[in-house]
């Protein structure tokens, strides 16, 4: 089996090293045989995706038959490990989850060259491109990081399992969605180098690539989030972001990506920022490539990167490749990228956009400098320095504040220009009410003067509240209009508002995911913590429940066997659900694992929902008695119904407009722009 | 009379000083133990490392506590444990020497952006409207007064 794999992985490298030489040699040749050239170009990267998929389906099939001749499934693999693990096995290790962005890659390459016919050059420019990026994926699976190594000496009766932390539900979701998101970032980067190289004219690239940017934006956003959350349900410390360095480089793309969505839109209806939109979208794809190098390389450590090795180096020379590529291209060919028009006022949606890009990069600069501070540190003092938590969290948090404050401000701005009386009526009642919001969270007792992180809390919920009051008030004042004309309800009318320009109203309900997110984010000075060792019958208080031990207990399944408590907790004198708070021992990979459990109080407190959230932490030896950290961390389900409505948003936004939008005043615009179509 | 008032009075403060002190050797524990790394290399705050038979959270816990016990500030108790388990000990790079430069550099950069921004608009604004191209007319011989009509439509429909 372990040859059919490599057989595939070799086929592919052939394959793609044809699409990228012949796909190059056609772009260069004018003669009358290029056509053809560039067509089996094509067909080689197409059948690439096929050797690809076998590579993948082989290494797949080899876990569910527990093939531990194969050195990769023996490490992560094991015969009782259940079904939809041995799927994951695919990349839950270093050699199998390379083999899965080459085959993502190849996957969106496959698509990619079917639609050739929308603009056959610019198209035939992103394959080679994509191509050279397989070439080097599958240079690394063939000779550095290979998936079908086989095992030395006799076979092996059984397999050293999945890590633990990777037994989790979440785990089968979370890395597919975080590299497609990864992956994908490649093909609007494609589309731009190539683009940049052939002098393409105009916007088109960006309208291609808008859906793919989108699609793989909301890829990596789930990815990120899912990240966080399988982190607060699996490592059972209470929090959901660390500021680890493979957190921190699943961020950093995404802050670029998102800085890329909006300040593209300045390009499509204005000609600016051309050549900042595509170092934008160059940095996002070798920001992707970096944080693959890092969970790879050893160079940080990490609790989520994979084993040391030496593919770091690999990395560091197609990074090396790349920006010096971008680089030449951009320099050779900047005069096809000079800004169409000019700023006609700081107090206009170009402007925001500006200056949300500028407080993007700062954050994703503050989070890649504190990443690699600890190795420079290491360079120039010759110690390593640890940048944790509280560095990342004193210093990003007022740049994101500040962009939170642009996110409810920028989107009420009129492209070119606003006038003072359009900004007080769209923010009149939004400033209200977000400073009412304020208001209430001191009458509550919230003290924002006693404490900077409740100085932090109380801002970031009247910024929160600010943005979703300009976002319903948007909705408010279009639903209106459409409703007053066509005699719809309100609920009706804003539904076809939405439908008339879905990217503008879909990213406003991305804003308000936003803000759900932060809201939920805002709730940590408030958390509370307890720990204790807990008999029969005993109880704890923490926040306003009560936690009564009502029994402990285990039990054992081919895979691991765990141990549980059973705690009712009550609240208000009554009981309100029973919780079973789990550590497990894995057989294979003999490693322990907590596995925390977490009930939201939506039943009892609705918006201002809390965690309940119980960890087993093990039997304290002396006394025989199981010991249980109880947290409650207000807020946090924000969190994450912030994140399904910041993917509603997308899809919203990928809807086609039903009624094209267009304005009346294009006509001195050598490139027609639309005058505050408004997304 | 008096002689009761002012021990009223005393006992009155000695348990002010007492609740002071304790809440404030609480806050300081929660504050210590959140700006170092538990030592046993999962890379998680002291207070917030939850592993199982984990060796070193227990102990620098007590370490910390004991440090407190004992009536030392919080840069004594940190150099204690910077000298037993290394500098990366501390969460966040401290504010002396070269370490001065990770604080300054994100904010630099941010005051960087800013000016940046600034000049590039104003050079923006600055700059000539774009000429047409030879040969290419406002169409249908609109003069500028008409066509700032349809700019004012056009930003009246989509204002906001």
């Amino acid at each position: 089996m372990s040859k059919v794999g490599s057989f595939a992985l070799q086929l592919a490298l052939c394959l793609s090293a044809y699409s990228f030489l012949a796909g190059l040699l056609a772009l260069f040749r004018r003669d009358a045989g290029s056509a053809r050239l560039a067509e089996t170009a094509r067909r080689a990267g197409i059948a690439t995706f096929g050797a690809v998929l076998l590579a993948a389906i082989v290494l797949v099939t080899a876990a569910f038959n527990d093939d531990f001749s194969i050195a990769y499934i023996f490490h992560h693999s094991n015969r009782d490990l259940p079904a939809a693990y041995k799927f994951a096995v695919l990349w839950s290790g270093q050699e199998g989850s390379l083999l899965f962005w080459s085959l993502l890659l190849a996957g969106y390459g496959f698509v990619l060259r079917l639609r050739y016919k929308t603009d056959q050059r610019l198209f035939a420019h992103a394959s080679v491109v994509i191509a050279a990026v397989q070439v080097f994926f599958l240079l690394i699976l063939n000779f550095a990081a290979h998936p079908f190594a086989v095992m030395q000496g006799g076979l092996p009766p059984d397999g050293t399992g999945l890590n633990p932390l990777l037994q989790y539900p979440e785990m089968v979701i979370h890395p597919p969605m975080l590299y497609l998101g990864y992956v994908g970032f490649t093909i609007p980067f494609a589309f731009a180098l190539g683009a940049l190289i052939m002098k393409y004219p105009g916007e088109k690239w960006i309208h291609i690539t808008r859906r793919w940017t989108m699609v793989t934006w909301c890829f990596l956003t789930i990815g990120v989030f899912l990240g966080a959350h399988w982190a607060y349900a699996v490592l059972g410390w209470g929090g959901y972001w660390g500021w680890d360095p493979v957190e921190n480089a699943s961020l950093m793309p995404w802050l670029t990506g998102t800085a890329f969505l909006h300040s593209v839109m300045m390009q499509e209806k204005r000609g600016m920022l051309k050549v900042w939109n595509m170092s934008l979208i160059f940095a996002t794809f070798l920001l992707s490539m970096l944080g693959t190098f890092l969970t790879r390389s050893g160079v940080i450590s990490s609790v989520h990167a994979f084993a040391q090795s030496s593919i770091g180096t690999w990395f560091l020379v197609f990074i090396a490749i790349t920006i010096a590529v971008c680089t030449y291209f951009l320099i050779l060919n900047r005069s096809n990228l000079k800004s169409e028009h000019k700023l006609e006022s700081l107090v206009s949606r170009e402007s925001s956009f500006l200056f949300n890009n500028l407080l993007l990069l700062t954050l994703c600069f503050t989070i890649l400098w504190g990443t690699f501070f600890p190795i420079l540190s290491d360079f120039i003092q010759g110690h390593k320095v640890t940048v944790g938590a509280p560095f990342f969290n004193r210093v990003a948090v007022p740049v994101a504040l500040l962009l939170m404050l642009l996110t409810a401000v920028g989107p009420l701005l009129a492209w070119r220009k606003t006038s003072i009386e359009s900004l007080k009526r769209n923010f009149l009642y939004p400033a209200i009410g977000a400073l009412a919001v304020g208001g209430m969270m001191i009458l509550f007792g919230v003290r924002p003067w006693e404490d900077p992180s409740y100085f932090y809390a109380t801002m970031a919920a009247v910024l929160s509240a600010l943005v979703i009051f300009a976002v319903i008030s948007e909705f408010l004042r279009g639903g209106r209009v459409i409703a007053g004309k066509t005699n719809q309800n309100l609920i009706s009318a804003m539904i076809q508002l939405c439908h008339r320009n879905t990217r503008r109203y879909g990213g406003y309900i991305v804003h308000f995911g936003v803000a759900l997110v932060i809201i939920g984010v805002l709730g940590t000075p408030f958390n509370k913590e307890v720990e204790k060792e807990m008999g029969f019958g005993d109880t704890v208080k923490v926040g306003p429940y009560t936690l009564v031990c009502q029994s402990f207990t285990q039990d054992d399944n081919p895979n691991y066997g765990n141990e549980w408590a059973i705690i009712n907790v009550f609240r208000g004198g009554k009981q309100i659900t029973t919780m079973y708070p789990e550590r497990r021992f894995y057989k294979a990979s003999q490693q322990p694992q907590t596995l925390p459990r977490i009930y939201p109080s939506f039943r009892e407190d609705l918006f201002l929902v809390s965690d309940l959230y119980l960890v087993y932490e093990g039997i304290n030896e002396t006394t025989g008695r199981p010991i249980i950290k109880a947290h409650v961390n207000p807020l946090v389900p924000w969190i994450w119904i912030g994140l399904i409505i910041m993917v509603f948003g997308t899809i919203v936004a990928l809807v086609p407009n039903a009624v094209a939008v267009t304005a009346a005043a294009t006509a001195q615009i050598r490139t027609p722009a639309q005058v505050g179509a408004g997304d | 009379m008096k002689a009761r008032r002012t021990l009223h009075a005393l006992l009155l403060c000695a348990i002010v000083f007492l609740f002071l002190g304790a809440g404030d050797t609480d806050a300081r524990f929660k504050d210590l133990g959140h700006r170092m790394m538990c030592a046993c290399g999962c890379g998680q705050i002291l207070l917030e490392c939850n592993h199982v038979g984990c060796t070193y959270s227990d102990k620098m816990r007590d370490q910390l506590q004991a440090g407190l016990d004992k009536g030392n500030n919080d840069d004594l108790i940190l150099q204690g444990f910077v000298q037993e388990y290394g500098p990366t000990v501390i969460a966040a790079p401290t504010a002396t020497g070269f370490n001065r430069v990770a604080w300054i550099m994100p904010f630099a950069a941010l005051a960087f952006g800013i000016t940046f921004v600034i000049y590039v608009v104003r050079s923006w604004k600055d700059r000539p409207t774009p000429a047409l191209a030879d040969g290419i007319v406002p169409p249908f011989g609109q003069q500028n007064s008409e066509l700032e009509e349809f700019r004012k439509r056009a930003r009246k429909e989509t204002d906001g």
